[in-house]
């Protein structure tokens, strides 16, 4: 007799391994994100292109820090996992488990930069 | 083996323009891959600039003066439309996910919606912002 029910036998084995997981986290960082781009287009898009001293006065506010930051990390996982669907449809093989690699490196390496930048300019 | 081609058929996003005909619903599905992917280059553009911000006032010179230069101006004209495209396309995806709209008469309705509405929220953006 087997003491494992069905499902979690099931569960990994389909040709994706992670079953809705992907589907669900992008319906979740879509939602979050449907909320901080507006917010984000006027608080960082509205002080970009003033100068040196409003910029860094403006960021030690903590709404647009805190927007800013947010949108970056919501936004460079949902490009990473956006992204990662597009290159497994068109890239195959090597070149596209290498293709995710490198969109994966470069998601956390903006986000990591503009979250930084934005922490530094806060504090 | 009944299969003698295999390997060797056209696949299904190559298809399109040769042997399936551009549809409204396929243009706009394909834009949505298109603007989310382009707007790497806006953001890169963005997390520079904060660098740059965080940096000092030299390097934030530099940085300030390629992101509101005409090029710069064209990036993130384009990047606030493709914002746009991409956050409406995606608004369609979610009521498609969970069973709405799916019939071609109003997922095409709502194709115009989305490429009418992107247009006019840029021009909004751009006027505010």
């Amino acid at each position: 007799m087997r003491y494992l029910t069905d499902r979690k036998r099931a569960t990994g084995m389909g040709s994706s391994k992670s079953g809705t997981d992907h589907h669900w986290s992008m319906q979740v960082s879509s939602i979050a994100l449907i909320i901080l781009v507006p917010l984000f287009l006027f608080t960082t898009g509205w002080i970009i292109g003033a100068p040196y001293e409003e910029v860094v006065a403006y960021y030690s506010r903590p709404f647009p820090a805190i927007v800013a930051a947010l949108t970056f990390l919501v936004g460079m996982m949902h490009f990473k996992n956006g992204a990662q669907m597009a290159i497994e449809d068109y890239i195959h093989g090597l070149a596209g488990r290498l293709t995710i690699i490198g969109v994966t490196i470069l998601s956390y390496a903006i986000a990591a930069v503009a979250i930084f930048s934005v922490i530094r300019l806060a504090l | 083996m009944a299969d003698v081609n295999r390997g060797n058929r056209p696949l299904s996003p190559f298809m399109l323009g040769q042997y399936y005909k551009f549809q409204l619903n396929s243009v706009t599905s394909i834009l949505t891959r298109i603007t989310g992917n382009a707007m790497i280059v806006g953001a890169f553009l963005i997390a520079w600039w904060l660098l740059a911000a965080a940096s000092g006032e030299g390097y934030f010179k530099v940085v300030d003066y390629v992101i509101t230069s005409w090029i710069g101006d064209l990036v993130m004209f384009f990047s606030v439309l493709g914002l746009w495209f991409h956050s409406l396309a995606g608004l369609r995806h979610l009521a498609w996910d969970n069973g709405y709209f799916l019939d071609v008469e109003s997922s095409d309705k709502l194709s115009w919606g989305i490429i009418g509405g992107s247009v006019v929220l840029t021009l909004l953006t751009a006027i505010i912002v």
